[in-house]
């Protein structure tokens, strides 16, 4: 079986720029009728992503709210991060957990991590993801096994958003209760990759690359992918993505596959945005995405603003967070003011992020799976 | 006449009941819960259509009468379905599920492994059909039209077989509809078209060709206003049943209908 890495090595950036180059208007529009009936190849894919489709956004967004609609309804997942450790051991260069920034840092024992999920579970939501930096010795998967498992039994729905595992370890995990897993590859241009990875485990690109289809091997439920956008070109990184997604999709049907739209934003550091990605091509982005893979879920975080959020729902984002904190603790336990991993844009609470989709004619969705086996052991 | 009365060849009134599971149904519309932007038009909804059964997804229903049973008008048949369940164990836990949650017997079993195409897994749903059958649930199978694998779900209890029009929300109509017709000339149990069906004329059709209901959902739901379309489904419905007992003419093809003479058979006159 042909994993990623193959499948990307199969279109060389130069290939796909001559593709995106020589894209016409018309071969935009002629791509969005295709999407009415019939599935998007990559390459199709690749044509709207092209500065081309940016004449014709309008009919981009008409295609994707249709197909959003017609997928998905008006109803809208909502979900919210808990951070439990912020020591790291990689000093990514656009990340504010950086190893070098020097800050305050904050690991939770299990006990105090669970107090944090209870306090989250109480303000109603169902689908908690966990989050960590990469101290595998610290944070290891047997601690974050642990935390799964003294806080499984109140939420519907648990995911991860930490380090690359191995299979096994994505199998300990998941026999712990986790159900989903979201990876940020950050980018997939490997040259570009080692550079923003000076050190830490995570600067193993391949390891990184291919830990979502070992989560698959392992059995994860469903698997979220994303680039960090603002790194590379925006259309080489938005089209590995895609094809991320869809290669997940194909080899590993059973799996939900979704994915995420990370814009870079400030952080404690100094980073240089290299390629700042405006608001017409996210909204490309977006569109593009919901034609190409019409049945997965596209998640936007708090890192956009709530206007940028609730303009983007009728174009194909289906999954939101909603009181968000990217700093560790100050939930149920002492609020040490640390510095969170990014800043947030989007304040809303659950209540406020309900009333408003409520506004908006989009129903907040708190629980949209919850293991069968799971609920029956709970309730015996 | 009521609801499930039809008037008869001599214009008297006749019965026309839908009987699933022993249960005398007038409607043969059913309705959806997903994809609605306010569960609180789900009685409107309902009303408007007409509709008795009405299919809520168990992967979205909360611990208590939270969120969407709330909004589900007393008195109608519960429909549960088990979306999200990749193989036949998860199906049955969600019936299970379902039945401890006070919604009763009935259990649409929807088993999808392909996120892609959202197509149904006809092996996986037989099996749970059978388990499930033997616990005393009504078991309606989401399956492909395939005749093998409705011949499973009747070996294995199910009582109704729920083909695709089309793939699910996709509102292309009856996309399989040769598959179909032979499920409904073949297969002893209702037939019960379920996904794809995106125009009242869509429902319609089904029903003129001889299947027993409808189910509809994105169709409804994603309308700019859902109760009329609710009862749009509703009157199509009932109309295409009526042709079907009615019995439709018979309609000439091209081949037959435009020739006039009989060049090979002439020399018997």
């Amino acid at each position: 079986m042909r994993n990623f890495e193959d499948v990307l090595a199969a279109w060389p950036v130069a290939n796909r720029d001559e593709i995106i180059e020589k894209t016409t208007r018309i071969d935009v529009l002629r791509t969005l009728d295709k999407a009415e009936s019939a599935a998007l190849s990559p390459a199709d894919f690749l044509k709207l992503l092209a500065p081309a489709a940016l004449d014709v956004l309008e009919d981009m967004a008409r295609r994707a709210h249709e197909l959003t609609l017609r997928y998905f309804g008006r109803a809208v997942s909502i979900f919210t991060p808990l951070y439990i450790s912020d020591i790291c051991t990689n000093q990514c260069r656009y990340c504010g957990f950086n190893a070098k920034n020097k800050q305050p840092r904050r690991h939770l024992s299990v006990e105090e991590a669970a107090a944090e999920a209870f306090a989250i579970a109480d303000q109603g939501f169902q689908h908690i993801l966990i989050l960590t930096g990469d101290a595998p010795k610290l944070a290891s998967p047997q601690y974050i096994a642990d935390v799964v498992k003294r806080i499984r039994h109140r939420f519907a729905s648990v995911g991860i958003e930490v380090y690359s595992l191995s299979e096994a370890e994505y199998k300990s995990l998941i026999d712990a209760g986790v159900d989903s897993m979201t990876m940020f590859q950050e980018t997939y241009n490997p040259e570009l990759y080692a550079w923003l990875h000076p050190a830490g485990p995570k600067k193993d690109y391949k390891y990184r690359l291919n830990a979502p289809e070992r989560s698959a091997r392992a059995g994860m439920r469903s698997i979220g992918v994303g680039a960090l956008l603002g790194l590379e070109v925006f259309a080489r990184d938005a089209f590995a993505t895609g094809l991320h997604a869809w290669h997940l999709q194909r080899t590993y049907p059973g799996v939900e596959v979704s994915v995420s739209v990370p814009r870079i934003c400030p952080h404690e550091g100094e980073f240089e945005v290299a390629q700042g990605v405006d608001d017409r091509q996210f909204v490309q982005y977006v569109t593009a995405l919901r034609c190409f893979l019409p049945r997965a879920g596209i998640t936007c975080s708090s890192r956009e603003s709530a206007n940028t959020r609730d303009h983007l729902l009728p174009l194909g984002v289906t999954r939101v967070s909603a009181g968000v904190s990217t700093a560790v603790g100050g939930r149920a336990t002492e609020d040490l003011h640390n510095p969170g991993q990014f800043e947030i844009s989007d304040n809303r609470s659950l209540e406020k992020m309900m009333a408003d989709l409520t506004a908006l004619g989009y129903q907040p969705v708190l629980k949209d799976w919850e293991d069968p086996v799971v609920r029956e052991s709970a309730e015996h | 006449m009521t609801a499930s009365q039809i008037l008869n060849f001599y214009g008297k009134a006749m019965e026309d009941p839908l009987i699933i599971g022993g249960e005398q149904l007038s409607s043969r519309l059913f309705i959806g819960t997903g994809k609605l932007g306010d569960d609180a038009l789900i009685p409107r909804i309902a009303e408007a259509s007409g509709a008795q059964v009405i299919t809520v997804a168990m992967r979205r229903v909360e611990k208590g009468q939270k969120g969407i049973m709330s909004h589900i008008p007393a008195g109608m048949r519960i429909l549960p379905n088990t979306s999200g369940a990749r193989n036949a164990e998860e199906a049955v836990r969600l019936a299970r599920i379902a039945r401890a949650a006070g919604c009763g017997d009935w259990i649409k079993i929807e088993v999808i492994s392909d996120a892609r195409h959202l197509l149904p897994d006809g092996y996986e749903t037989a099996r749970a059909t059978e388990t499930l059958a033997k616990e005393g649930f009504v078991v309606l199978p989401y399956i492909n039209p395939d005749l093998y694998v409705a011949r499973a779900c009747v070996a294995a209890g199910a009582a109704a077989v729920m083909p695709l029009g089309a793939p699910i929300g996709t509102n292309r109509g009856l996309r399989t509809k040769e598959m179909i017709a032979i499920l409904i000339d073949e297969i002893d149990l209702p037939i019960i078209v379920d996904a794809g069906l995106g125009a009242p004329s869509h429902a319609c059709e089904a029903m003129e060709m001889g299947a027993s209901a409808c189910l509809v959902n994105t169709a409804i739901s994603s309308a700019d206003n859902p109760p009329l379309m609710g009862r749009a489904f509703g009157e199509a419905v009932k109309a295409g049943r009526g042709a079907f007992l009615a019995g439709l003419g018979a309609v000439r093809g091209r081949a037959e209908g435009a020739v006039a003479s009989s060049p090979l058979t002439g020399f018997l006159r």
